[in-house]
Order: C-alpha cells, then structure tokens, then sequence
C-alpha cells in the first residue's frame, strides 16, 4: 500500500510541517502522517507568530525558504513591529494570525505540493533494524517503510490536560493523547523526561466591553515576514489591554488548593517566562495586578484568546475571577484554560543534525526536545527536514553556526546544554546578536539554502543580490557625495547637533547620534532623488550598514576569531575516557554530546578552557 | 560561555623560563606580529631583515627609556617551536625587568599567553609529534591546576569578595538591560539610565583601586622608584648614604638592572625603595647640563616618589617653590628634605609653607649627622602606601587579573560614554557583555544564563 518514502514525518504541527516542506524541497518523498488532518498546523496556545527573537527566527525560516512566513503574512489581522524604540537588532516583527486561516493556508500549500503525501493515523511506534530507522507502525497495525523519520510529536506523547482536580489524557483540548513511542524509545536506550506548559481560557469576544480596555492598535505601516512577495495587510484588527486586580487574585487564590500545580500532581517543570497566573500571583506576591492582553482570534470569529491569563485552576475559579477583570464583567467563557504535561526528550541526545545519536536516520524536532513556541518548533522542523534529507543522500549535514542565525543558537544550546524547563529563544542567548537581524536573515542565510539546492530559492538569491548591490551602492555615494554646511546646518542645529564649518561627507553626518536617513531624505533633495531608484529595504541596509559600522565591525572580529575554533573538527566516535588528562566531568559529557568541532566542545557546560586544550594536542589521533 | 577564546591570529607573549628571580629571564613572542611588534622595541639591527636562526644583541626600550641590554633570537615561520613566527628575548633576570618588558611588548600589541598555549599553537600548526602528545597534554593538564591554584590563591580574602560584588552588581545590570530587550512589550521597569550611570561609576571606582592596588602589589614586589633629586651639594649623596647606612645587611644590589635607572635598593618595614640618584638640577647653564636636567625630568616621570633635597642655607623658600614646580607632576608622591637642619635648628616648615608644600611632606633633617633619618623612613614608608590601598585590603599581582580588569574598565568606559550619546541597550549591552566576560577570565564563567536566571527570579514575565 505504501513505497519506501524517503522521509516520514509523524506529526503536523510547526515543526512537522516545515520539516515535511523543507525535504520534499529537496526532491524527497515526504509522508506527513498526523493523527487528525484537520488540525495540521494548529496554532494550539496563542494566535500569533514573531515576537521579541522569535520575529527573528520567523525571517530566518522564509530565509531559508520555509512556509512560515508566508503563511503568517497570508493570514494575519495585525503586524507589529516591536522594540523600534532600540536598535536595529532589537526589531522585532509580530503578527496576530486568524487561527483558522493559518491552518488552512498551510495546509493548502502542503497539499500543493507533489512531493509530500499524508496519512492519517496514530504513530504508534518506529520500526529499527540494525541501529537504524526504517519505518513506522501505526495504531491499526500498519508498518509504512521509510529511509528516514522525523519526530514531531508536540505535546502529545503520553500527555495529561489537567483543570483543577480534573485530568485527563490528551495532546491538546478535545484530542486525544499519543501512546507507544516513548516506551519503545526508552527501550532503545533514550532517556526522557517531563515537561509542562499551559495555556488561558478563550471567551466570547460578544461579551466584552472594550471600552473599559486599552487599545492596542497595527502598525499604521504594517510590514510583513517573508521576503517574498506575499500581500501586504490593509486592514487589521486591534488587540486589547487590561489587567488583573487584587480582587482577581484573592478570588484565584481561593482555588489554590484544588491547583494541579500546588498540590503536587503536576511533576514537569513549566517555563518561567510563560508562567501562570497563579504562579504570578505566589511567586510576585507584592505585584498588585499582571497585564492581559485581549487578543483576536481571527477576522471574522467572535472567539478571543486571553494572553497573560494561562490557568489550570479549577474553571469556576478562572470564570470568577476573570469576571472581575475590567471589561469582563460580564464576559462567557468558550474553552477553560488549562495545563497540560508531556514527555521530553533531553535535546543532548540529539547531534546538531538533530539527528539522534542512538539511532541513524531518526531525527527530533520540537516540543519532543523540550522547546517551547511555535517558531523555535518550526525552526527546528525545517533544519531536522533538511538534514532527514542530507542524510538519506549522504550529504554533509546542515548545520548553522551561532554567529549565522538565531536558529543555530537554539540548536547548539539545546544539544551542548540541554535544558530543564521549556526552551524559548530570548535575544540575550545570541552573543551576536547585533549581526542577526531581521533585515538581514536573507543576506545571512539565502545564499546557504540555495547552495543546499532548496526548491524555489532561485527567485530568492537574485533578490538577495540586488540588495546587497544596492546597499553597497547607497554605501558607496554616501562616502563620497559632500554636504554644505549651508545644506545642512539649520537640520543640524533643529536636532541639537554640531553644525558643521566646511563640507563634509554625507557618512560622517549619518554617523551622528539622532541624525537618521529618513530626516537626511527630507533636508537633502539630491539625496532623496538618487535614493528614490532603490527599494524603501535597501536603503534601510545600507544605513544600518553605515551607521553601526563599528559596532559591526567589533561583532564580526569576535565572530572570525571564534570560528577558528568551529572549524576544528573532532573525531566522530572517539572514546574520550581514554584521555586521563581531562577532567572527569568533560570525559562525561564529551562521550555523551560527541561534539563536531572544538568549538562546540567548548560550550558544553563542565568543559574547561583547559580541557580543550588537552583535546587539540589530541586532535588527528 | 564565554570561555576566554583562544585565537591563532593574534601573537602571544609570555615568561619562557620559570617564574622568579634567576640569572637570564627569556621572554618568548609568538604569532604573525611577533617580529614586528619586536622590533617596535628593539633597538639594534631591524629584525624584520634578519635571517632565522640568528641571535642579535641591542637594547629594549620604552620610548627613550632603557629598560635592559637583551639577546633577541629570531625562529621564523614554520621553523620554530610553535610553527610561528617566534621572537625570544633573553633578558636579565630580574621580576621587575621581565615585568617591564612584557608589559611593554602587551602595549604593543601583543597578548598574554594562556597556559599550554605555546605548545597548543604548536600542535595546531603540526609542529607536534604525536608520539608527545600524551606527555603534553598532561603537562597542560598540570600547568592549568598549577596557574588555577595560583589563582585560587590570589582570590583569597578581599580580592574574591571585590571581584564577587562587582560581578553580581554588573549582572543586575546587565539584566536590567536584557529586560529591557527581551521583554520591552511587557509590563516591565525599565532601567534606570540615571542609576545604571551611578552603578557603572562606582564600579569603575572599585576597578580603579584594584587597579591602584595592582601598583602596590608591584610596589611590594618589585619596589617604589623613588628619585632623589636637588641642586648641586644639597647633600644628595650625602643622603642616600645615611639612608643606606644603617641598612647595609639588607641592601643589595639587583643584578642586571644598576644601569641607568635603579641605583640602590633600601628595605622600609617590607617595602622596596629603589633609589635613584640625579644629577643636580639648577638652571641649565649650556646645552649639556640642559640634556642632563632633561634625564632627571624623565626619571622623575617614571617614578612614584620624589624626595626633593634642598641646603636650608644657601635655597630661599621661592628658589624651592621654584624648583618643585618644575619638577613635580601629578601622581607622583613628594617629599621635600630640608637639609643641614644642624645648621640652623629653628627652620621651621612655615617659612616654606605653600602647596604643594606641607606639614606632612616637610622632613628636616641633617644628612651628615643621621639626625631625624629614622622619621624620614617613617614618612619615605608612609607616602609609599600613602593614597594606595592598605596592605591588608585587596591587592591584584596577577599580570592576567589586571589586563583583566583594564579591559572591564575600557568596556565600561564605553558604557558610559554610550549613556552619554544615549545609545539603546542593544550597544549598551554589548560593551556590558564584554565587560562581563573580562570579569569572567577572573571569576570562571560568566554566561548568559546568569542573566536570565537574574531576570526570571527578579522579575515577573510572561504574558
């Protein structure tokens, strides 16, 4: 019934989808097998893609020639750009999505592709011979050949919804939970684990009064997240803000015996940053009240998602409480929030491929890895597809460095540190951050997954190659092209900035604080007419490009000294117990991480600057 | 994570021989700027035109001054230990000697060698035979614990706990600033720019006493120059022999550095003065004696302490003045001898008294009779650790936990000129990070997990 697929992925959710994208991309046969078509990409916690570094993860993704961000920008009600008040690296895109319509676009697109077919039907568990990965059993007993797996399986391996005293098994509200692959895992020899998260009750968006809210509005010129040429939005939807009280609380509090998380029946750990709002109220108890953001969730349904409100105490808790939030007063609930638990397994099991060290040809990619959020998902969906593929092919693996994307610092966090709660991407991981941009992931990366060959890059790098010509041509006339300081002085001194005795070249003012292209634009005709030829984009490159220079600069040295080291490679299999002259703890973790290069040895925690040294004496043995 | 890189493009320097004093100290240079940054203080033949495998005699010099006759042998490129361009210095084997040079050569350029780097860079160019490569690497292996226990030992009392506080104080900081950056859209305070500045100041206050202290670690290791200087027959010599005098037993002489700048060396409570005589100053009567004046203005400037020697009788009161604004400058220490007190018991410090003159700095005294020399050790002993920080208090002597510090300080700096320019956070943090990771070459890691475990115990995130 079925040929040997290339590459199977067991689930369809971020992960699962870019990774099936991402193969079929490079000429595989794909199975997208998933539990419930009709939930394929399910955006199950918020409606909304991006975000502080996860907005940058997302232009990674279309970057390097994922759906992501495509689909986002087909189907959202809101874009923001956040953090414009700091640095160009701060920038960082977010959109609110119609939940229904993202999972539709991407099934569409999924399903518009020759190379990738789907079943539906629990996975159940992996069919391995000889420390290899051949296949997939399904719940009817079925075994579905295949040179390679990806696991995506999201919260749904042996997962528990909890609401207050009630639990339940489940991946997600009204599904059911998956069962069989962990056992069969652990058999192989994998360790796992727990994990928790959670999320807020969604209410009837008819029984709000929003005149009681704050109002969060678009940009008032939205952008958008691929660089290709998908719509721009031209009308959008506003999102609220409101916020809790102390009455609020104490009406919380009131259910926190009956609370799966206090009274011990929830074991996983849950992440810190996304907590609850009882977790807020202990552990911020002098806080007086948390912000709530009303969120839409989608064009045209009524059904609102309560962001800042992630529960699982009882619902008739949540429905009282809730109900003394301002503009709630009178609001219907239409789903509880809840939490929900999982198994995990500890990413330092994983190479950087996210290919397993155990056995050959299997690959993880998601929550699986104890990750959290749909972007760090999809990020890894994509790099896990591309590498089932590189594999099957006998192809170098792909493999991103720290100072390339943001992507390559969640992956070679997660596989040299490992990670006890869920992992979310924070700009403050990236040590380069000021070189991993928004505005220049398609410079950074396109070129990478054209050479890798990825379908549909073609049109991608020529565009990436026009902008950096133009860059460098705006570049290139502001070095040379002087000012009069009658041209410029009254803007100057407008802006409390020296004026200037004698012309001077248009770069040397750019360089100054508070002066920025858009006002040089405005003050300068000759300027605005030989910038008007490029696109709004390039010019932005270019005057990143010039006025952070230094600061550039400085990244990029840090980055070449520490590539020397990333380009050190070490034996595959080399037994490091053999090297008495390293610490006991690096003999350890080195046998179990296998690191690619010294510079990746280097970053597991309990490996000294000493140890490396003793490992480049050994090196070539 | 922010292990100390270790990069094969740069060019190291470190002590070749075993640390203290011998006979010849060899200071080893490796890297592509190894002969270049040689030559920068060489002087003798231009090394650059040499051939390898040769040994050239000339001078080391900062600027005009000597620093020590020195042997420079040349190794280039791939013949040589490292597989580099390797300069050796042999130089004479005193602390203070070697530490001037390496010094001098971290100024010009090059950077101090990690332990084991040498061999690294020499198994990472093939220079190494395999067959070593066990005995090697356990030779790091120890000399790594070796330099780790020499740094737990410095790290001892206050200068753990100072560095401890300034970390914990810049990681708040920096998470304040994360905060900012990660979290800007949430219900967050934002960072003070007033407080960080204040925060930022009084840290570079600490690193600058650590760095003061650096000096006195120094001072009680290598000696306070201290230059005696005066008009002709003010007693001078006179002077130096009474203070020597009843301190012959400890008195010696330093091998290999009696030229040109270290003459006597005199033992207070501990402390090393190392005296050093000029010629007398008065006003140049042609261009040899102004050549001569120069110098002593030079020995003065590298000095710590300036004993100014005067005749009661024959100097008035302005010809002091006179001479004392011509020859202090700021940061030196100064005391002013009024000499052949026996001549006139009633001089009193009043009679001279205008800054930079003092109750405190005014020592009478009769150098030929020993009269009041012991109070003038009492005072040479105070003005040495006088503005400095105690003996007890924190004291840096390692060369590495100073560069250490120098370069938190240059970050900081930075910060601070960024909170001037009002620059966002991103570039704040950036300079914050390195400053950071300079105090983590001292402390052991400083990651970015410090910070976000700062933040998500500190504060409420999370929509």
């Amino acid at each position: 019934m079925f040929p040997t697929y290339d590459v199977i992925v067991v689930g369809a959710g971020h992960a699962g989808c870019e990774a099936a994208v991402a193969a079929a991309n490079l000429g595989s046969k794909v199975l997208l097998a998933t539990m419930n078509m009709q939930t394929i990409a399910q955006m199950s916690c918020n409606p909304a893609m991006g975000g502080v570094a996860k907005g940058q993860i997302v232009r990674e993704i279309d970057a390097l020639g994922g759906y992501s961000g495509m689909v986002t920008d087909h189907t959202m009600v809101q874009f923001r750009m956040l953090n414009l008040s700091k640095g160009p690296a701060m920038w960082s895109p977010r959109a609110q999505s119609d939940r229904m319509l993202f999972a539709q676009k991407w099934r569409l697109m999924l399903e518009a592709h020759p190379n990738i077919d789907f079943w539906q039907e629990m996975v159940v568990g992996l069919s391995v011979k000889g420390g290899r990965v051949t296949g997939v059993r399904t719940g009817m007993g079925l075994e579905i050949p295949a040179k390679s797996v990806v696991l995506t399986n999201g919260t749904f391996l042996n997962g528990i919804i909890h609401i207050g005293e009630k639990q339940f098994g489940g991946g997600r509200a009204g599904e059911k939970a998956a069962t069989g692959i962990t056992e069969q895992l652990i058999q192989l020899g994998f360790e796992a684990g727990r994990m928790k998260t959670g999320t807020p009750p969604r209410v009837d968006g008819r029984s709000l009064d929003y005149s009681r809210m704050e109002v969060q509005p678009g940009d008032e010129n939205p952008g958008k997240f691929s660089y290709t040429n998908t719509p721009k939005l031209t009308r959008q939807l506003p999102c609220h803000i409101t916020y809790t009280s102390q009455e609020v609380h104490d009406l919380l509090k009131e259910g926190f015996d009956r609370s799966p998380m206090f009274n011990g029946r929830i074991q996983g750990l849950g992440p810190r940053y996304c907590p609850s709002i009882e977790d807020k109220i202990n552990r911020f108890a002098d806080k007086e009240r948390h912000q709530l953001f009303v969120e839409p969730e989608g064009w045209d349904t009524v059904e609102i998602y309560v962001n800042g409100f992630s529960t699982s105490l009882p619902e008739d808790v949540q429905y009282k409480a809730l109900r003394k939030v301002p503009g709630f007063e009178n609001a219907k609930m239409f789903r509880p929030g809840y939490a929900i638990e999982y198994d995990f397994f500890p990413p330092t099991q994983l190479q950087l491929s996210l290919e397993t060290h155990l056995v050959k040809n299997l690959f993880f990619a998601g929550q699986i890895n104890g990750t959290t959020g749909y972007e760090e998902a999809a990020s890894q969906g994509l790099v896990a597809g591309i590498n089932a593929y590189q594999a099957i092919n006998d192809l170098e693996p792909f493999i991103l460095k720290r100072s390339e994307a943001y992507i390559g610092v969640l992956i070679d966090d997660l596989v040299n540190k490992g990670t006890k709660e869920p992992y979310r991407m924070f700009t403050s991981r990236a040590e380069y951050r000021i070189l991993l941009r928004q505005d220049n992931a398609d410079v950074r990366l396109t070129p990478l997954a054209h050479e890798l060959g990825i379908r549909g890059t073609d049109a991608r790098i020529e565009r990436v190659h026009t902008k950096v010509a133009a860059a460098q041509a705006i570049e290139k006339y502001f070095a040379e092209t002087s000012v009069a300081p009658d041209d410029i002085n009254g803007f100057l001194e407008s802006k409390g900035s020296a004026p200037i005795r004698q012309k001077v070249k248009l770069d040397g003012i750019l360089l100054r604080p508070n002066i920025d292209l858009a006002d040089l634009r405005q003050v300068l005709p000759g300027l605005q007419q030989f910038l008007q030829q490029y696109d709004v984009e390039y010019a932005q490159l270019a005057e990143i490009n010039m006025k952070y220079e230094g600061y550039i600069r400085r990244e990029q040295e840090m980055v070449d000294k520490m590539n020397r080291l990333e380009e050190v490679r070490l034996l595959e299999n080399f037994d490091y117990s053999k090297l008495n002259s390293l610490s006991a703890e690096a003999r350890e973790k080195l046998n179990k991480i296998k690191p690619r290069t010294i510079g990746q040895a280097s970053r597991i925690s309990g490996v000294t600057p000493a140890d490396v040294s003793v490992l480049l004496v050994h090196l070539g043995r | 994570m922010y292990h100390s890189t270790q990069t094969l493009n740069d060019t190291i320097v470190a002590l070749a021989t075993p640390p203290g004093t011998g006979a010849i100290g060899v200071i080893r240079l490796s890297g592509m700027d190894a002969i270049r940054i040689a030559n920068t203080v060489f002087h003798g033949k231009d090394l650059a035109q040499q051939a390898s495998h040769t040994v050239h005699f000339g001078t080391i010099r900062n600027g005009e001054q000597l620093l020590d006759e020195v042997l420079v042998t040349l190794f280039i490129a791939p013949k040589s230990y490292t597989g580099e361009d390797v300069v050796e210095v042999s130089c004479h084997g005193s602390t203070y000697i070697i530490q001037q040079v390496i010094h001098l050569l971290l100024q010009k350029g090059a950077r101090l060698a990690q332990p084991g780097e040498f061999t690294l860079r020499a198994f990472l160019n093939g220079r190494m035979d395999l067959s070593q490569a066990e005995a090697v690497a356990d030779l790091i292996a120890a000399e790594s614990e070796s330099a780790h226990t020499v740094a737990m030992q410095q790290m001892r009392g206050g200068f753990a706990n100072e560095i401890k506080r300034l970390r914990e104080d810049l990681i708040h900081f920096a998470s304040m600033i994360e905060l900012e950056l990660d979290f800007g859209e949430e219900d967050v305070t934002f960072a003070n720019r007033d407080d960080l500045r204040q925060l930022i100041m009084k840290i570079r206050h600490i690193i600058y006493n650590l760095i003061i202290s650096f000096q006195l670690g120094n001072v009680i290791k290598n000696g306070v120059s201290t230059v005696i200087a005066g008009r002709p027959n003010a007693g001078k010599s006179t002077l130096l022999n009474a203070l020597l005098n009843e301190e012959r037993a400890i008195v010696s002489d330093i091998a290999g550095t009696t030229r040109d700048t270290i003459e006597e060396v005199l033992n207070i409570k501990g402390v090393q003065f190392r005296l050093i005589d000029t010629a007398g100053i008065r006003e140049a009567q042609d261009q040899i004696e102004a050549i001569g004046v120069q110098k002593t203005m030079e020995k003065i400037q590298q000095s710590a302490l300036l004993i100014y020697v005067f005749d009661i009788i024959k100097t008035p009161p302005e010809a002091v003045h006179q001479d004392i604004s011509k020859l202090l400058h700021p940061g030196i220490q100064l005391l002013v001898v009024a000499n052949k007190m026996d001549l006139n018991p009633y001089t009193k410090w009043e009679h001279y008294a205008a800054a930079p003159i003092t109750q405190d700095n005014f020592v009478p005294i009769s150098a030929i009779n020993q009269m009041n020399i012991e109070f003038l050790k009492e005072k040479l002993y105070e003005a040495a650790l006088s503005g400095k920080t105690t003996l007890e208090s924190t004291i840096v002597t390692n060369a590495r936990h100073y560069a250490a510090l120098q370069g938190a300080d240059e970050r900081l700096q930075a910060v601070l000129q960024g909170l001037e320019q009002g620059i966002t956070g991103d570039f704040l943090a950036l300079d914050i990070r390195r400053a950071l990771a300079y105090l983590g070459e001292i402390t052991g890691e400083v990651g970015v997990e410090d910070l976000l475990e700062n933040i998500f115990s500190r504060f409420c995130i999370g929509k």
